[in-house]
């Protein structure tokens, strides 16, 4: 008797081709709307993520603006920070900016970074060609400079600048090595960065102190004491003025960054849901209106034996009918529309089985419960007044 | 020959706004297996009241009424579909075949509502309408056959279940008078087999055809 009803229901779908497509429309532009949409704030996320974790998870940055007294941190100070528990290295930046030179052609503008060697130690893929600065680098305040691509492009076309030599801000560096290319659309690029010893810097920028650093921790869990000591330290090197300085700890950044994106995900899922409601209303309206035409049919069911069940459950059957092959080409839709957009802005593409768990789960429902009154209402007609309706 | 039908005095009314119009009166009727009975009426007079109430499309409001000698007052919705699905072969004036499906599947529905399996359906809706003399039409959907072939096809839907009663309600009123009469020939043999037939109509040239003839008028069933 069912396999009669899916029967019956599915003939009556295919004889009316065109109104069941344009039925199911509504359905397919809802569950694809959030199939498409949740995919690509997923893969967004992802991606954002990855680049957040990329810089480190376990990283604490530190910067000053310092007071008129005292502008920022000496060596000293750095050195005592770098002993303070759970730091497993310190990476000091100082900040320039100057024109670089190399024989007869200049780049200007491009920023110049005083780092020291943990900077390359903690992610070794920073590094393209060449060798890292180390500890040697640091100590003797060698003229040498790992260069990022842009400058390698535009100054050390079709040359290998390893060994070549740079002058910047009037002084000759070594090149020794070279970065690699960065993401135009990360968080921090690189492009455009020539990065030198930052005691190197000290002495030759024209800078007397370290205004920024970056902390790695040993054990994340434990960031926030660390947080609290660098804290501490802090506000007795600038003698107690707190305003001098920002301890920022990138673990809360990527909890806060993944509760807003969680937030954006469920508001654009909750977006389309909506058009999946209005799909479901043209399924009601559809039906109601198939009920109406087919009342003599109806009537001569009921009068051929048909209980008012058996007519329920064909029109309910119908109409899951129509949602589900809605959702199914929603799905495929929307997954097609989220993998060319994740191709295109270059995120990451992964479709969750939660996902479509839940668009095929929330499009059976649809077809259920705008279904459901259409067929009351056909299977409460009453056999006589249907057949005499024609 | 058993009773197969049992009017007793059975009222049917209906309302129109407040007012309360009776539009059976008192109708007692027997009908014996075997019969072909003509309830003969001009339109108004009651006469698909009375053919709702023996197809178990209605219920009466007053009185009893016993089909294959059971009291139908007892029946809920779903007991009424049953005995209108096994007891009863309605053929409607305007054939009311579903234009979608073919002679065949046509004829097939009502089995489907009475559970039998598909082969065995097909089967039996194809032997039907070998009896109809439609044997080689089953592929046809309704809008490829003529008048009184669509007839013939409802006719073999009625009886495939293998009713106690045909019911036919003007079951010549949309075909010209020599088709009218094929089919009401069709209907002579098909109560020579023994098929109770009960048929209403208001043409007396039709009503004819039949062994035993009511009259019913303005409510009342006269013999």
């Amino acid at each position: 008797m069912l396999f009669e009803s899916i029967k019956m229901s599915w003939e009556n779908i295919i004889s009316n081709k065109l109104r069941s497509i344009l039925t199911m429309l509504g359905i397919v532009i809802g569950v694809a709307s959030i199939i498409a949409l949740i995919t690509i704030v997923q893969g967004a996320t992802n991606s954002i993520n990855q680049q957040i974790t990329d810089l480190g998870a376990n990283k604490i940055m530190v910067s000053t603006m310092g007071t008129t007294i005292k502008q920022g941190l000496t060596d000293d100070e750095i050195s005592q920070i770098s002993e303070l528990e759970n730091i497993s290295g310190l990476s000091p930046t100082i900040s320039g900016s100057s024109a670089v030179v190399y024989k007869k052609d200049a780049m200007e503008d491009v920023s110049v970074q005083g780092k020291n060697e943990v900077y390359f130690n903690v992610d070794s893929s920073l590094l393209k060609s060449g060798r890292p600065i180390n500890r040697l680098d640091i100590e003797s305040k060698n003229q040498v400079a790992i260069i990022g691509n842009n400058i390698v492009k535009e100054l050390f076309y079709g040359i290998n600048p390893i060994g070549k030599e740079l002058i910047v801000h009037g002084t000759t560096y070594k090149i020794i090595g070279t970065l690699t290319p960065s993401n135009e659309f990360g968080l921090e690029s690189n492009n455009d960065t020539v990065i030198i010893p930052y005691t190197t810097a000290l002495r030759s920028l024209g800078v007397k102190n370290v205004s920024s650093f970056d902390v790695y921790l040993e054990d994340v869990n434990l960031a926030n004491q660390t947080v609290k000591d660098i804290k501490g330290a802090l506000y007795q090197v600038f003698n107690q003025k707190e305003d001098a300085y920002t301890v920022f700890n990138m673990g809360d950044m990527i909890e806060s960054f993944q509760t807003v994106m969680s937030m954006m995900s469920m508001l654009l899922g909750g977006i389309a849901a909506i058009s999946l409601v209005v799909g479901g209303i043209g399924i009601m309206n559809m039906m109601l209106v198939s009920v109406t035409e087919r009342t003599t049919e109806i009537g001569l069911r009921k009068a051929l034996g048909a209980t008012p069940n058996s007519i329920q459950i064909q029109f309910i059957i119908e109409s899951i009918f129509l949602s589900i092959f809605g959702g199914i080409i929603g799905i495929l839709l929307g997954a097609l529309i989220a993998y060319i957009t994740s191709t295109i802005i270059g995120t990451s593409f992964s479709i969750s089985t939660g996902t479509i768990i839940l668009a095929v789960g929330f499009s059976a429902a649809v077809g259920i419960i705008f279904g459901y009154a259409p067929a009351r209402k056909a299977s409460k007609l009453n056999p006589i007044d249907a057949l005499r309706s024609l | 020959m058993s009773e197969i039908l049992n009017m007793e005095t059975i009222c049917k009314s209906y309302y129109m706004g407040e007012e309360e119009i009776e539009v059976l009166h008192n109708v007692n009727l027997k009908v014996h297996s075997g019969e072909f009975l003509s309830i003969l009426g001009p339109s108004g007079s009651g006469k698909s009241t009375i053919m709702n109430i023996i197809g178990c499309l209605d219920v009466p409001t007053k009185g009893k009424y016993y089909l294959s000698g059971l009291d139908i007052e007892s029946y809920d919705e779903v007991a009424l579909a049953k005995a209108r699905n096994k007891e009863i072969g309605f053929v409607f004036q305007s054939f009311q075949l579903l234009p979608k499906s073919s002679a065949l599947k046509n004829v097939e529905l009502p089995l489907v509502y009475a559970g039998v399996p598909a082969g065995e359906r097909r089967e039996r809706a194809a032997s039907m309408l070998e009896k109809v003399g439609l044997g080689d039409r089953m592929r046809n959907y309704p809008n490829q056959l003529s008048g009184g072939q669509q007839q013939r096809v409802a006719i073999a839907r009625a009886l495939v279940t293998e009713p106690t009663i045909l019911l036919a309600d003007e079951p010549t009123g949309a075909l010209d008078q020599k088709t009218g009469n094929q089919v009401m020939e069709l209907f002579e043999e098909i109560n020579q087999e023994g098929r109770t037939i009960i048929m209403i109509t208001h043409d007396t040239n039709i009503a004819k055809y039949a062994k035993r003839v009511v009259h019913i008028l303005d409510g009342y069933l006269t013999e």
